[in-house]
């Protein structure tokens, strides 16, 4: 996906005059948020759970390379392949040669942010293949033509209404012209349409949320079964996976679960849970023909050891995005690329580059919650911070921004003036502030807050310049 | 405490620049408290700001020149108390971050950081208060800011208090763990994503059916106050602090004196 993130100030401004977004968006921040709290507090070992998945994880990041050479022996052994890809460019480039072999014409997609992070559907339809997404978010954003605004909802901007308009235009050549209405009727409609795309497929492409070194399995959690069907049914199914979500056996991948699903949803385990392990074998009734692990690193490796190889341990629940004020204010769209909300905040400028992604990391009131629910107690705030220390180094912000801040810091490092300034603006406001009913509906030089809101006016005099006069109270 | 076991603790106040220009009220409510819960209170002269601005902005150089002058101005008192759970957050757990790896400055921040508090917990948690003289005939909503909240793990102490005012009755906002869109440069450089936020925030607050909203952060205050007013809504908005010290005669933010 191009990074539209420069945008994201035109963007989000746009998002809050959205009606339909901005109703979309309310549901999602009740319904998530709730439903974490639910299951965090059904389960007295929550916090310890998340202990263990953050050692675990760290462990994994330490040993990285160990577990990733042993993955690959072990999907070889399985009569699978492994291929590791450096870039973006690399991975689509395997992903179109193994369609060719194949011979493909249309594949069938299961949900996969990595696949959204090498723009593969767009790269796919310009070599005259046809990806048909198969999770229902996804599908009914394949047909708005938008990309995901959500990493495990990826249509939460949607509205019901807005899907069955979307259905009722798509599906007519399907011979299907009735308009539905009812969310369990659309849902039918999608997968009756979606079966004989399963059938037609000589590919499946799936994600994965864990790779399993012991094993060389890989698994993805859904909640819908369409992944099964998108791995089961072609000649070869091919992952797509980024190299940090290794993990060491299948018990450490159990302890991942549960905090994964409890943080996302706020159900105890996701519906499906679908291991793969190497193409069909002899006397297997089904399977793929063919078993591809595409592995990204795209930057990631570049983290281990830095002050952001937190990030790696992310495991995509989404938590932080639907616990975020400002992510269920502008929805995912606003922050102009793959990963939005917090954790897209902390890891999109390492990946598109801070100059494109400057805004992310500085349009946060750094309120915290989203590193309060993080299964993984990743730091979100602090990486952002980094992010905004690095941009200040490299003069990245406005030069009216700097300004304004130096000028405020050399006041603050010098009493003197600061009280001196202080008392003859804090008089003026006092004195203007007490005729206007002690507030300003109109500031000149504060427009960016009086457009939307008053400033409360001071009361006159500053606090030290009473308590010097020696007045108590 | 100090030295002397039956000396009174020496207080630092840390009044904050924004209580300082805008509320300097908060300021003595704080002072007040503070005496009756055994203390003695100074302001040193000599305090501006926490570097807040400078630190959220990426300016380390500045911060680290900042929190220095804190601490040098700081150091000498057996407390320091904010009348806000986001500077005392920044000087409890950014300076020591800030200094990490500069030696005597590491130990100054740490040694700091760990006698700093934000108001009502330092009294509730230092001084050992467990009710207030005051008495307020109103129905009143609480807003947890982040710093506090999420920093400093205040949540109970606020309310526990607030419990003791005679006549006065808490009814509980349901988001009010939610940022309400400060965020301090957050809110001006960001101002409509702001907007939206403390518009929400507003609706819920209005929907609470309180007539007094309190919280423990002027910043939050000003920006929900300023919400409020522009909505013609019939709330009032005081500092926590106001209302434990029995200081509710002034005008409210925003209003008329
Ligand atoms: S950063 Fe944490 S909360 Fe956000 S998606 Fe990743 S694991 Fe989930």
């Amino acid at each position: 996906m191009q990074p539209k993130s420069h945008l994201f100030k035109e963007e989000s401004t746009k998002a809050i005059g959205d009606a339909n977004l901005q109703s979309a968006l309310k549901n999602l921040q009740t319904g998530f948020v709730a439903a974490r709290a639910r299951a965090a507090d059904g389960l007295d070992e929550f916090e310890a759970l998340r202990d263990e998945a953050v050692t675990l994880k760290d462990h994994i990041l330490a040993n990285l390379d160990f577990y990733l050479e042993r993955f690959e022996e072990k999907v070889t052994e399985a009569g699978g392949t492994v291929h590791f890809c450096a870039t973006a460019e690399e991975a689509r480039q395997t992903i179109l040669e193994l369609c060719r072999r194949y011979g493909a014409k249309s594949v069938t997609k299961g949900k996969s942010m990595v696949a959204e992070e090498v723009a593969l559907n767009p790269f796919l339809e310009a070599n005259g293949i046809e990806p048909v997404e198969t999770d229902l978010g996804e599908y009914i954003i394949q047909l708005a033509k938008e990309a995901p605004s959500h990493i495990i909802g990826p249509a939460v901007h949607k509205t019901k209404e807005q899907v069955s308009d979307l259905f009722h235009e798509h599906h007519a050549k399907y011979g299907r012209t009735e308009r539905l209405t009812e969310a369990e009727d659309l849902v039918t409609e999608a997968r009756e349409v979606l079966r004989q795309k399963y059938f037609d497929a000589d590919v499946g492409i799936t994600g994965a949320n864990f790779l399993i070194a012991e094993t060389g399995s890989t698994i993805i959690v859904t909640n819908e079964g369409n992944g099964d069907l998108t791995q089961m049914l072609p000649k070869a199914h091919v992952v797509i996976s980024a190299i940090d979500k290794v993990v060491p056996t299948l018990e450490d991948v159990s302890t991942i679960l549960r905090v994964l699903a409890r943080s996302a949803t706020g159900q105890e385990m996701s519906a499906y849970t679908t291991l793969s392990t190497g193409p069909k074998r002899e006397g297997d009734l089904d399977g793929p023909e063919g078993f591809h692990v595409v592995l990204l690193d795209n930057g990631r490796s570049d983290l281990l050891g830095t002050d952001k190889q937190d990030l790696l341990r992310c495991i995509r629940c989404g938590a932080c995005m639907n616990h975020c004020p400002v992510y269920t204010a502008v929805g995912g769209h606003a922050y102009g690329w793959v990963y939005p909300g917090p954790i897209g905040a902390a890891l999109d400028p390492h990946i598109v580059g801070l100059e494109e992604a400057r805004h992310l990391p500085n349009a946060s009131t750094f309120c915290g919650r989203c590193e309060q629910v993080c299964p993984m107690r990743i730091p979100l705030p602090k990486i952002m911070r980094h992010w905004r220390e690095e941009a200040f180094e490299r003069g990245l912000p406005p030069a009216r921004e700097r300004l304004a801040l130096k000028g405020w810091a050399w006041m603050a490092r010098h009493p003197w003036a600061y009280r001196l300034a202080a008392r003859i603006g804090i008089g003026v406001m006092g004195r203007l502030g007490r005729r206007r009913g002690g507030r300003f509906r109109d500031l000149p030089l504060a427009r960016a807050w009086t457009k939307s809101r008053d400033m409360p006016a001071p009361e006159g005099r500053t606090f030290i310049d009473r308590w010097k006069a020696g007045e108590r109270g | 405490m100090s030295a002397n076991a039956n000396a009174r603790p020496r207080v630092g106040l840390f009044v904050t620049c924004l209580v300082d220009l805008y509320r300097p009220s908060v300021g003595f409510a704080a002072v007040k408290l503070l005496e009756r819960g055994g203390c003695a209170v100074d302001a040193p002269l000599a305090q501006t700001c926490c570097g807040q601005p400078a630190y959220n902005s990426g300016d380390r150089a500045d911060t680290a020149a900042i929190a220095k002058q804190v601490i040098e101005a700081f150091e000498g008192f057996d407390y320091v108390v904010a009348p806000s759970g986001s500077c005392a957050g920044m000087i409890r757990h950014h300076y020591p971050t800030l200094f990490a790896d500069d030696g005597d400055w590491a130990r100054r921040a740490a040694d700091l950081g760990a006698k700093t508090f934000e108001l009502v917990s330092f009294l509730t948690g230092v001084c050992g208060m467990t009710e207030v003289e005051a008495k307020l005939d109103r129905t009143v909503t609480y807003h947890d800011s982040c710093s506090g909240l999420r920093e400093l793990k205040i949540k109970e102490q606020p309310r526990r208090l607030l419990a003791t005012v005679d006549e006065l009755e808490l009814v509980e906002l349901p988001t009010a763990e939610t940022c309400c869109g400060f965020g301090g440069t957050f809110c001006i450089k960001y101002s409509d994503v702001s907007a939206e936020m403390v518009r929400r925030k507003s609706d819920d607050i209005q929907a609470t059916g309180a007539d007094l909203l309190l919280a423990g952060d002027m910043g939050c205050l000003l920006n929900m106050a300023g919400k409020l007013k522009r909505e013609g809504a019939d709330i009032q908005v005081r500092h926590v602090a106001e209302v434990l010290a029995g200081m509710t005669d002034g005008p409210a933010i925003g209003e008329e004196g």
